[in-house]
Formats: structure tokens, C-alpha cells, sequence
């Protein structure tokens, strides 16, 4: 037995459905009989083929939504076919930052709870869902147990994508109805940090800095190394926030989580905020002072060093090889 | 301007965690300090009712066993005064529970912007603000980097996948602030002083008028994660570049 029909939440870039979306929809094909699509944006129709590839049957369109943040009116959305009786048996959405006001926003409309962090889902007559805690070193099972929909926010790269050989979706539009003041707050421009190299949630080697480079400088270090690894460079929050990074290279739970083959973590002490982000790496290598470091429980090789002694050889090493 | 902060009071980071046996809820039977996370909410809103030329900041928090330790640092930081809901009903309460219980507890400061971090340190749930701004309906701007007030707007800057979008809204509106957007200030002597004396209401769900009990979701057990194997752990003699070395010629990664 599995679950009648699941909605995913389908976010989508210039370059169509993010990877988040198609590792959703493959999961949802695995528990649910029927798996739909909510989108929104001015290209639906163009990625209803993807979309419908990865096994969504429909492409409930939200519309274009112009200059206004995605939040209120797709929750809206699909809290009003839920009251109208024609909603999921249930939404799945992912962790990011419009997944995250989206999922707020539909849990309060619908008056629904709403399951967060989830890394894995166990399908069946119902969904049991799996969420690390305590950096990932402890998992708690938990369920559903309201009625209506249960809705459930999932990390990316909880589950790989696989096509399904389907055929594009049928696209539908979904009403948003009225929102009042909700919908209020109003995109004027949108600034895009550049990233050369392998996008780093997709990079075979990822190398990270963090408090411990001492100042934003040194992390020159880190992108040279990244460079002769034809790696991407990732960082800690504490670096991002601190303004010595973009917010694009954050690797955690607020950032990307990424899997590479081989992740290197210099000056990082390893935070539950940053560990969710990076343990599953295949080969975890960590530079650290701190020989307590946490970041060291999850490292394969951990030197105990100075990151300033220890990365100027290392490049040195890597440019003579 | 009247500014509300949400702020949680959690048990130490830096203090091994557990759960509770019977109910796998975090134990919070410990002392409480205010998350590191919303000490920049405070500071930012203390800035902005500064730039304004005048109005309160007020706290709201949700917290077991009347604890006020957290709301205190705040109040030394410059806080006027704060609201707690403090209710052995609301133990173990999921997000949506709780952002009735903070808005409800808004709606009396009547205010005019509402800030709240990201996230909290300890349950990193991540949708209380904006269940609490679809609950007031009021628009919300999250993951803000630079927050700005205008007459009856706001503006910020707010993180996106690739950079950040510039955002403005109307106010009242709540907006959410990452631990970059301003640098906390450190409670002066004067202000912990002060902060002894500012008032702080407690209130129960009753008082508020919300409802509690089914959360709507249960934990149905907790299990070990698969460990990684330990690895190796060495001190740097010199050779610490070399090993890094071996180790990814291992992998063939070069």
C-alpha cells in the first residue's frame, strides 16, 4: 500500500527545475500512487516536460508572479485546494529559502503542523519521516498524526534524482485567491554573485574555510586550493555572516548541503549548523588547531596544525606535482 | 517605532544536549540563556527605533518554568520591556503551536515592525516568523542581510540562492535577520542593572486565548546514526601538507 497522491513543491531557476525538485519528485514516485507538481514562475509550461519526466503526472501553475516573493501566494494556493477538497494526501517542500516561507506560510493557512528538516521518508500506508539532530550524530523517527494533509520540508540531497521516462505533465492552473496584505513585500532587484568553477553543490571536491583562517584575506588560500583541485571553495556561516564570503559558498544548514568525494574543512571547528551540510561527504579531511575539535569525529584524516602553515605548503605541494 | 523581537531562550550550545526519556523532547529542565541567534534581532531593532527618534523595543518569548535569564541579557542590551508565555501546557509544543502563541502575545505590543532570527540554535525549525506573519496576516521578508526602515516601509536585502534580492514592504511587516546583519552590542554594567527593573508580563495560552494539546505529529522512536569509521588523527610535525597529499593520491583525486 502507499499513500494516494503527493504534491511537491517545485521550485525552478532560469535553467529549469532545480535538482532539489527532481530528487523530490523521484522520491514522492516511491511512496504515492499519484505525484503532482506546484509551480510558479514565467517558464511552467516550458518545464512541465522535465517536471513530467520525473514522474509528475500535473503542473498545478501558480502563475507568474511577477516581483512578489513566492511565499504567500503558492501557500495560499494550495491551502485553498486543500479547503476546496481537492488537495494531497500530502505537500512536500523543499528546505530552502522560499521552501521554507512557503511551508510556514501553508502550515499557518491550513492550520496544518508541519514536519521540518527531513532527511529521509519511509513510505507505507502513512509516511514516517527521518530528521537529524545533534549534528546529525542521532536520527529521530517521527509521523504525521493530524488530519489533512501532513506537510513535510526536506533537505536536498536527501534522496538521488532518476529520470522516470515520463511524459511532460499536464499543466493546470491553481487560483491563488485573496491574500491581502500577506502578499505585500515586493522584489526591486536581484543581485547575482558570480561563482567560477564547479557549482559547488554539484563539485567532486569542495574545500571550506572558517573562523579559524583568522581574517578574510587568508581565504585566498582556500579558493587557490579549490582551484587546483578543480573543487569549489564552500564556507562556515560564521564567515559568511561576518561578510568575508557570499552567502552562496555557505555549506550547512542554512546553506548548501553537499556530498563531494572530497570534502577539506580548514579552520572549521565543525558546528551542528555547518555538520548537517557536509557529513555525508564520501572523504572528509580536516585542518584544526583545536585537537577537540568536533569536526575531527567525522574526519578520515584529521591533521591537528596551524591552517596557515599547513595550506601554504599544501598549494605549494599541489602547484609542483 | 515599536519594534517586538521574538527571542528563545535555550539551553547552553556549549553544554552537551539530550533528549528527554518518554517524550524525546529536548531537555530544557537546565538554565536557559537567550540564543546567541536572536542577539542580533535585538540589536537591530534597538538600531531602527534609535533612527526613528524614539519608540520601545519589546520581547516576546515562549518559555518553560517562567525562565527569564535569556530576556534579561536582552533587556540589558536595551530592551524596554518584554512578554512571556510561560505555560506547562506548551511543553514540548510544536512551531505552529508556538507562533500562536506569539502572535497572540505580538498583537498586544501592537507593533510596527516584528524581527525574529532565521532560525533557532537548538531546533533549527525555521518556519515559526512566517506562521506567525501568515497568522497576524502581515507580509514577511526572511533571511534578511541589511534591514533598513523608510517612513512606512522596509527595506532589505535578502539572502537568495544566487545573491540577494533587494525587498521592500509596506509596515507593519516581520522580517527575519541572519547573524550577519548587524554586530551585537555587549550589555553595558548600567544596562544589567537597569534590566532587573523592566517589566516583564507573564502570561499563560489561556490568557492568550489559544488552544493546546495535539501537536499533530509524534516521534516514533530515535536511533544512532550510522557512525563514520575513525579516521586518522595526526599532529602536524611539518608533514601535515604531505599526508593531505598521500591521502588524496589514495583517492586519485590527483
Amino acid at each position: 500500500m502507499s499513500i494516494e497522491k503527493i504534491w511537491v513543491v517545485a521550485e525552478a531557476t532560469e535553467a529549469g527545475p532545480t535538482t532539489t525538485t527532481l530528487e523530490l519528485l523521484t522520491a514522492a514516485r516511491s511512496l504515492a500512487s499519484t505525484v503532482e507538481a506546484v509551480a510558479w514562475g514565467p517558464n511552467t509550461a516550458a518545464n512541465a516536460a522535465v517536471l513530467g519526466e520525473y514522474g509528475a503526472t500535473t503542473v498545478h501553475d501558480v502563475g507568474d508572479l511577477g516581483d512578489a516573493l513566492p511565499g504567500a501566494p503558492v501557500a495560499a494556493a494550495i491551502a485553498g485546494a486543500i479547503a476546496a477538497g481537492n488537495g494531497p494526501s500530502a505537500v512536500i517542500i523543499p528546505t530552502s529559502y522560499d521552501g521554507r516561507d512557503i511551508a510556514g506560510r501553508l502550515s499557518a493557512r491550513a492550520d496544518l503542523p508541519v514536519l521540518t528538516n527531513i532527511t529521509g521518508l519511509v513510505g507505507g500506508d502513512e509516511l514516517t519521516t527521518q530528521h537529524p539532530i545533534f549534528g546529525g550524530t542521532e536520527i529521530v523517527n517521527a509521523r504525521f498524526t493530524g488530519s489533512g494533509p501532513g506537510i513535510y520540508v526536506v533537505r536536498a540531497k536527501s534522496f538521488a534524482p532518476e529520470s522516470a521516462g515520463g511524459a511532460p505533465a499536464a499543466v493546470a492552473p491553481l487560483s491563488v485567491g485573496d491574500l491581502g496584505a500577506t502578499n505585500s513585500a515586493t522584489i526591486v532587484a536581484k543581485h547575482v554573485e558570480e561563482v567560477s568553477g564547479p557549482k559547488l553543490d554539484e563539485a567532486e571536491v569542495v574545500v571550506s574555510g572558517g573562523r579559524g583562517l583568522g581574517e578574510a584575506a587568508n581565504y585566498a588560500m582556500v579558493d587557490e586550493l579549490a582551484k587546483l583541485l578543480h573543487g569549489a571553495p564552500g564556507a562556515s556561516r560564521a564567515i559568511v555572516d561576518a561578510g568575508w564570503v557570499p552567502y552562496a559558498n555557505q555549506v550547512g544548514q542554512t546553506g548548501k548541503t553537499v556530498k563531494p568525494t572530497v570534502y577539506l574543512a580548514c579552520g572549521i571547528s565543525g558546528a551542528t549548523q555547518h555538520m548537517v551540510g557536509m557529513k555525508g561527504s564520501k572523504n572528509i579531511i580536516a585542518i584544526n588547531k583545536d585537537q577537540d575539535a568536533p569536526i575531527f569525529s567525522v574526519a578520515d584524516l584529521g591533521i591537528v596544525g596551524d591552517v596557515h602553515k599547513v595550506l601554504p605548503a599544501l598549494i605549494e605541494a599541489l602547484k609542483s606535482n | 517605532m515599536n519594534v517586538v523581537v521574538c527571542v528563545k531562550q535555550i539551553p547552553d550550545p556549549a553544554a552537551p544536549q539530550s533528549l528527554e526519556p518518554g517524550t524525546n523532547t529536548l531537555d530544557r529542565s537546565g538554565k536557559l540563556i537567550l540564543d546567541d541567534s536572536d542577539a542580533y534581532g535585538v540589536e537591530m531593532a534597538l538600531q531602527l527605533a534609535e533612527q526613528a527618534g524614539g519608540g520601545e523595543v519589546t520581547l516576546v518569548s515562549m518559555a518553560p518554568n517562567g525562565e527569564t535569564a535569556g530576556l534579561r541579557t536582552a533587556l540589558a542590551m536595551g530592551a524596554a520591556k518584554a512578554i512571556l508565555v510561560s505555560d506547562d501546557a506548551l511543553k514540548g509544543a510544536d512551531a505552529l503551536t508556538t507562533a500562536k502563541i506569539l502572535a497572540a502575545a505580538i498583537k498586544r505590543a501592537e507593533p510596527d515592525l516584528i524581527i525574529a532570527a532565521t532560525e533557532s540554535s537548538d531546533g533549527y525549525t525555521g518556519t515559526t516568523p512566517v506562521q506567525v506573519a501568515e497568522i497576524l496576516g502581515l507580509p514577511s521578508v526572511t533571511f534578511a542581510k541589511s534591514v533598513a526602515v523608510d517612513g512606512s516601509s522596509v527595506k532589505v536585502e535578502r539572502q537568495t540562492e544566487a545573491g540577494y534580492d533587494e525587498v521592500t514592504s509596506p509596515l507593519p511587516a516581520l522580517v527575519t535577520v541572519t547573524a550577519g546583519v548587524v554586530e551585537p552590542r555587549y550589555p553595558s554594567f548600567k544596562g544589567i542593572m537597569a534590566a532587573k527593573s523592566k517589566p516583564v508580563d507573564t502570561l499563560t495560552a489561556a490568557d492568550l486565548g489559544v488552544a493546546t494539546g495535539s501537536t499533530g505529529q509524534e516521534i516514533t522512536s530515535v536511533e544512532q546514526a550510522e557512525a563514520r569509521a575513525a579516521g586518522e588523527i595526526v599532529v602536524d610535525e611539518g608533514d601535515g601538507a604531505q599526508r593531505i597529499v598521500t591521502f588524496l593520491e589514495g583517492l586519485k583525486v590527483i
